[in-house]
């Protein structure tokens, strides 16, 4: 009796044991909600407000409205530097895909038999993932060098001199060597992504099709690969976002103008350019620019992202 | 049987050419920072024969690494202090709180996943400005922290609705408050998530450029991403020297990989294996 009056009295009030816990919840998240809010949320979408104003320097003042997204689509001094980094990032994001994430599945599915060795080979594949992008990118600027890097020697020595060709110096080869090279250091996340996933396959459902005389062949691709489908999902989304904006490879490699020739420019060393750096030789930032640029990547990314949460939305779907 | 013999072979031959496609731009990187620049050019591949330590003198000397290395670690330390602390609070209220708010709260911060920091830089370049911390490290934390909480949340949350609820019951029917249950019981448990979040963090903000590139201009503040830039820049055609800055930034993380290489997996694919 006297237990069901107390508690009723400690219900009234701002300060009842109700309020009380939502107020301590509430104490918990702020920390982080301040930060992610001052530091991310606020910044990322104060940049589609600025990318309607022009100005120079850290004060765009003058609200132009679409003007920086029509002069970025039709200007001549925009157009073809713009279409040419969505080009480009498409290329090197496609050649991440294409390269990186077959190598992935290859060697996810070579290690995920059982043999002596393998945590070797494992350790060995996911090593490049932990240097920085940016020593990766001038140790094979240097090991790609034409007179005296690593790779023309070994053709040189080899005999095949007509194949000793200066790799990024060509505005048709700089931009796939360097999606390579971006693909050597990265090709262990998606091979340690499918392992796990190739690991959650019962192995008496392999025996099986082993004893009823499939080849390996058969099974990776009738067995494993449809099991695979949803961690091919994820990777492919993670190979996109972290693709779009791509920036330190090239700045390494080719330069943050995207050298030869604007060959290699990316969305992201594009938008450090213009809104950042300042285009040569001026070296005044055009940050309404820069914000529109950065406007266009991010709808882009959603975009992409919207497309795989539709698809994998569909495919649960399907199999309930 | 046979056919199974095969199949190891094969599988051997084939890891093994990536392995080497691995480690020997590593072996040479490291070989040739001791060689003078001849020897480089005449017999790249082999054990140094005239062993030097020019290129290391030549590196700390113009560049000052001990200054680089310090503020790399400040800024990595408090950056990981704060995004556990920050993280770990967040996620125990979001995995525990029943209520909408929480929800929202959830996703809104894993969208964070999706969503690169980086196309918010004009603005955040602003922000630290009106702040007045442009040029210093102190600039870098903050953001960082911003950058680490999605993840931080993610796997978290994950980890703490997996802890089983009849030990929180009985914690709060021994009278214990939430603060108390968070820091005596969900904290120590959840070291191996901690772990995870701490490596996947570590490696981010060690080796991010971008951030210094664009906030850091004087030497005092220089990170060591942002010291092998420049010195790489000037040492374009000395390679003792280049290789010997690329070694410098290189080989810290190389050996903790070497060491913890199981745990550095698990951190650096952590959120995508669960998602």
């Amino acid at each position: 009796m006297s237990q069901t009056m107390s508690s009723a009295k400690r219900r009234e009030g701002l300060f009842s044991n109700e309020n009380r816990r939502k107020i301590t919840w509430v104490l918990f998240l702020l920390p982080a909600l301040l930060i992610y809010l001052t530091f991310m949320a606020v910044p990322l979408f104060d940049s589609l407000r600025l990318s309607l104003y022009q100005g120079e320097g850290y004060t765009p003042t003058t609200f132009v409205g679409f003007q920086n997204y029509i002069d970025l689509f039709t200007n001549q001094l925009w157009r073809g530097k713009f279409f040419g980094a969505v080009r480009h990032t498409f290329i090197f994001f496609a050649i991440h895909m294409v390269v990186q994430n077959s190598l992935g599945l290859l060697f996810a599915n070579l290690l995920s038999s059982d043999f002596k060795g393998r945590n070797f080979f494992r350790t060995i594949i996911f090593t490049p993932a932990t240097l920085s992008v940016l020593v990766t990118g001038f140790l094979w600027t240097l090991i790609l060098n034409p007179n005296w890097g690593a790779v023309n020697k070994i053709l040189v020595a080899m005999d095949l001199r007509q194949w000793a060709l200066p790799w990024l110096g060509r505005e048709n080869l700089a931009l796939p060597i360097i999606s390579l090279v971006s693909s050597w250091q990265w090709v262990g996340m998606p091979t340690v992504m499918f392992l796990a996933g190739l690991m959650g396959i019962s192995d008496e459902l392999l025996e099986a099709a082993r004893i009823d005389g499939a080849s390996e062949w058969d099974i990776f691709w009738r067995i494993k690969f449809p099991l695979l489908k949803p961690i091919i999902g994820i990777v492919s989304i993670l190979t996109f976002v972290d693709n779009f904006n791509a920036f330190d490879v090239i700045y390494a490699m080719a330069g943050a103008r995207g050298e030869p020739s604007y060959s290699t420019d990316l969305l992201a060393t594009l938008f450090y350019r213009t809104g950042i750096a300042g285009e040569h030789p001026v070296g005044i930032p055009n940050m309404g620019m820069g914000a529109a640029i950065a406007t266009v990547t991010f709808l882009i990314l959603m975009a992409g992202v919207l497309f795989w949460l539709y698809l994998s939305r569909r495919q649960l779907a399907e199999e309930a | 049987m046979r056919r199974q013999k095969l199949n190891q072979v094969l599988t051997y031959i084939l890891l093994t050419i990536w392995s080497v496609i691995v480690l020997f731009p590593l072996w040479t990187l490291i070989i040739n920072s001791f060689k003078p620049q001849k020897e480089i050019f005449k017999d790249p591949f082999g054990f140094p024969k005239d062993f030097t330590f020019d290129g290391y003198i030549a590196a700390w000397k113009t560049g000052r690494f001990d200054l680089y290395f310090t503020n790399s670690l400040i800024v990595t330390v408090l950056s990981l202090t704060f995004i556990l602390l920050v993280g770990s609070m967040a996620a125990y209220a979001l995995a525990k709180w029943k209520s909408p708010v929480a929800n929202f709260l959830y996703v809104f911060f894993i969208a964070g996943l999706m969503i690169p920091i980086r196309l918010g830089t004009i603005d955040l370049v602003r922000l630290i400005k009106a702040l007045n911390l442009q040029d210093t490290i102190w600039s870098l934390i903050p953001v960082y922290v911003a950058m680490g909480i999605p993840i931080a949340t993610f796997v978290l949350t994950a980890f703490i609705k997996e802890l089983p609820g009849e030990m929180f019951d009985a914690a709060k029917v021994d009278g214990a408050s939430e603060w108390q249950i968070y820091s005596r019981i969900v904290l120590p448990l959840m070291r191996p998530a901690l772990a995870t979040v701490a490596i996947f963090n570590m490696i981010k903000i060690w080796n991010d450029f971008w951030f210094p590139l664009v906030f850091i201009r004087s030497e005092e503040s220089r990170t060591v991403a942002l010291g092998v830039s420049l010195l790489f820049g000037q040492y374009r055609t000395d390679w003792t020297r280049a290789l010997a800055v690329l070694s410098l930034a290189a080989v810290p993380l190389l050996i903790l990989y070497v060491l913890l290489a199981r745990e550095f997996i698990k951190g650096l694919t952590a959120g995508a294996v669960k998602g």
